[in-house]
């Protein structure tokens, strides 16, 4: 047989690990940015631009509104071009990574909108720069809730990578397919959906202590 | 310190332009304590807010320390709004920063160093009283406190103007007592000029010097703050005043009484002479003292007392006569039933 089950949970893990971690990175950054885009080009006491903020919403919309398998496949070529290959672990990077973009970006865009408006135009009013008022009080006072945020992203992104499985993309949710459903293994099947929920439970409780301990409203 | 001349300002909105602030001309003197009263909608937000050019006029000049700052942009603007604090109904201050960082920002943004920075924000929260205070955040303090810290933060810059929007709507009755007293004693101190803008006339009544009334967008009356509450000239004035010096005499005590309700009002130290016992000696009409006070506007008394005279009605008119010369203002209220 040659097949050692704890070698290829591990395999399996670090291939979700990878793939999840990688494409969280890019949307918080990119998205992050993106967020904050949409919020300053909507706010009336930063740079208010209606064509700015509708094209971006457009973009961020159409992103959202393909369902993650068909986004996957279509992205097949976009993948193709950027990492040379179309399966494995790196080729999925991509279109999670755009799938998460548009999802963190609206997200961050809410986060920012939450942050009392009262607050914000106060500093404003004490002469300070758009750009300290946002690094120095809008960031601060949104924190909380991105954290948050953050970890609904990655919550999600580990059920989209494991969708990752069908292009190819390796990790958990493939392992407890091929196994688990192709080879009727079920306690493969168990393992896998175990070590998932661990590891969603795991995101969700780090990611509400970090929230917890950033809020000081109450 | 502050001249509106002939500010509008416009709202678009879908069924055409909302007028806020229509064609306003006033100065605000420096050093003075000036409030701005109104009822909700009547455009003194959004006038005083122009100040500080959180809303810029559609039309008209704003000219603040002689310079007309109506069209400033970018550095002038931040210079400009360093000049002016403003503190609000609700405090407006970031939860996730402490009292210190709260205030220190203020200083670190217009360039200070940490020393500096550190040393006017103690300064400034012992000017307030929350010296030990620092270190906490927002959250643990009450909303007296809050505004304490908001108007460590609008003045610790160095502003020689004080905006304040409704600051005390939010507190009981007690600590807007202190609030008062503090912004009075720190413009006193350091001889800054105070806009207030409120809907609570005591708020007015207890500090302000001058007050503008507002109504509909439109400035319609403006002057000494004494004077506005004694001899109030426009109707609406009048009604805004009239929910203050509402004296609610209880249906039980007007229908026992027999003859004339007559209400007297005494401005300033005018009354120094025991009138009403006077009035009884001259002309043997005895008065029956329904209702009465006495309160203090910007530190000048205005009494107000609800008599009912008893005596044969050539007397009464008689002593009537006698009272409308002494004090300037009797009103026969009730004829009686």
């Amino acid at each position: 047989m040659g097949f050692d089950l704890r070698q290829a949970l591990l395999e399996a893990f670090e291939e979700t690990a990878l793939m999840s971690g990688a494409s969280l990175l890019s949307a918080v950054v990119i998205g992050g940015v993106l967020g904050l885009l949409l919020y300053a080009t909507s706010s009336r006491l930063f740079v208010r631009n209606r064509i700015i903020n509708q094209t971006a919403g457009v973009i961020i919309n159409v992103v959202r509104s393909i369902p993650f398998l068909i986004l996957l496949v279509l992205l097949i070529p976009l993948s193709k071009a950027v990492v040379n290959t179309t399966i494995g672990p790196a080729a999925v990077v991509i279109p999670l990574s755009i799938a998460a973009i548009a999802f963190f970006a609206r997200l961050a865009d809410a986060s920012f909108s939450d942050v009392n408006q009262g607050v914000i135009e106060a500093y404003i009013s004490t002469g300070a720069s758009k750009w300290s008022v946002i690094a120095r009080i809008l960031l601060p006072e949104a924190l909380p809730s991105l954290v948050r945020n953050v970890t609904v992203t990655a919550v999600s992104l580990v059920g989209f990578s494991a969708m990752a499985g069908t292009v190819g993309g390796g990790g958990i949710g493939d392992l407890a397919i091929r196994y688990g459903y192709q080879r009727y293994q079920p306690e493969v099947m168990l393992i896998c959906v175990a070590i998932l929920i661990l590891f969603v439970q795991g995101i969700q409780l780090t990611g509400d202590l970090i929230a917890k301990s950033l809020d000081k409203k109450q | 310190m502050i001249e509106f001349q002939n500010v509008s300002v416009d709202f678009k909105q879908k069924t055409g332009k909302l007028t806020a602030v229509r064609e306003v001309s006033f100065k605000i003197e420096k050093g003075e304590i000036f409030g701005i009263a109104g009822s909700s909608g009547a455009g003194k937000s959004t006038l005083m807010r122009t100040i500080n050019l959180l809303q810029s006029p559609t039309s008209g000049h704003l000219l603040v320390g002689g310079k007309n700052i109506t069209k400033y942009r970018g550095k002038p603007l931040r210079d400009h709004r360093r000049s002016v604090g403003m503190i609000f109904q609700h405090f407006n201050l970031a939860d996730n920063l402490t009292v210190y960082q709260n205030i220190a920002f203020v200083l670190r943004t217009a360039g200070k160093t940490p020393a500096e920075t550190e040393k006017a924000v103690c300064e400034y929260l012992s000017l307030v009283g929350l010296s030990e205070k620092a270190g906490a955040y927002p959250s643990k303090l009450s909303g007296g406190q809050k505004q304490r810290v908001a108007i460590a933060r609008a003045l610790a810059g160095g502003a020689n103007i004080l905006l304040c929007d409704e600051p005390t709507s939010a507190l009981d009755a007690e600590t807007t007592i202190s609030i008062l007293n503090l912004i009075k004693s720190l413009s006193k101190q350091l001889g800054i000029t105070v806009v207030i803008i409120t809907h609570e006339l005591e708020v007015i009544k207890s500090i302000c010097s001058r007050c503008a009334v507002m109504d509909g967008g439109n400035l319609i009356e403006l002057g000494d703050v004494y004077d506005l509450f004694t001899k109030p000239q426009h109707d609406y004035t009048r009604q805004l005043i009239g929910h203050v010096h509402k004296h609610e005499l209880p249906l039980k005590a007007l229908r026992s009484m027999d003859g004339l309700l007559v209400r007297l009002t005494f401005r300033g130290w005018q009354a120094n002479t025991p009138v009403i016992s006077d009035a009884t000696v001259r002309f043997g009409v005895n008065f029956n003292i329904l209702a009465g006070r006495v309160e203090y506007i910007g530190g000048k008394p205005l009494g107000i007392l609800y008599v009912n005279p008893l005596g044969n009605p050539e007397s009464v008119r008689h002593a009537l006569d006698y009272l409308k010369e002494v004090v300037r203002e009797v009103e026969v209220i009730d004829n009686g039933v």
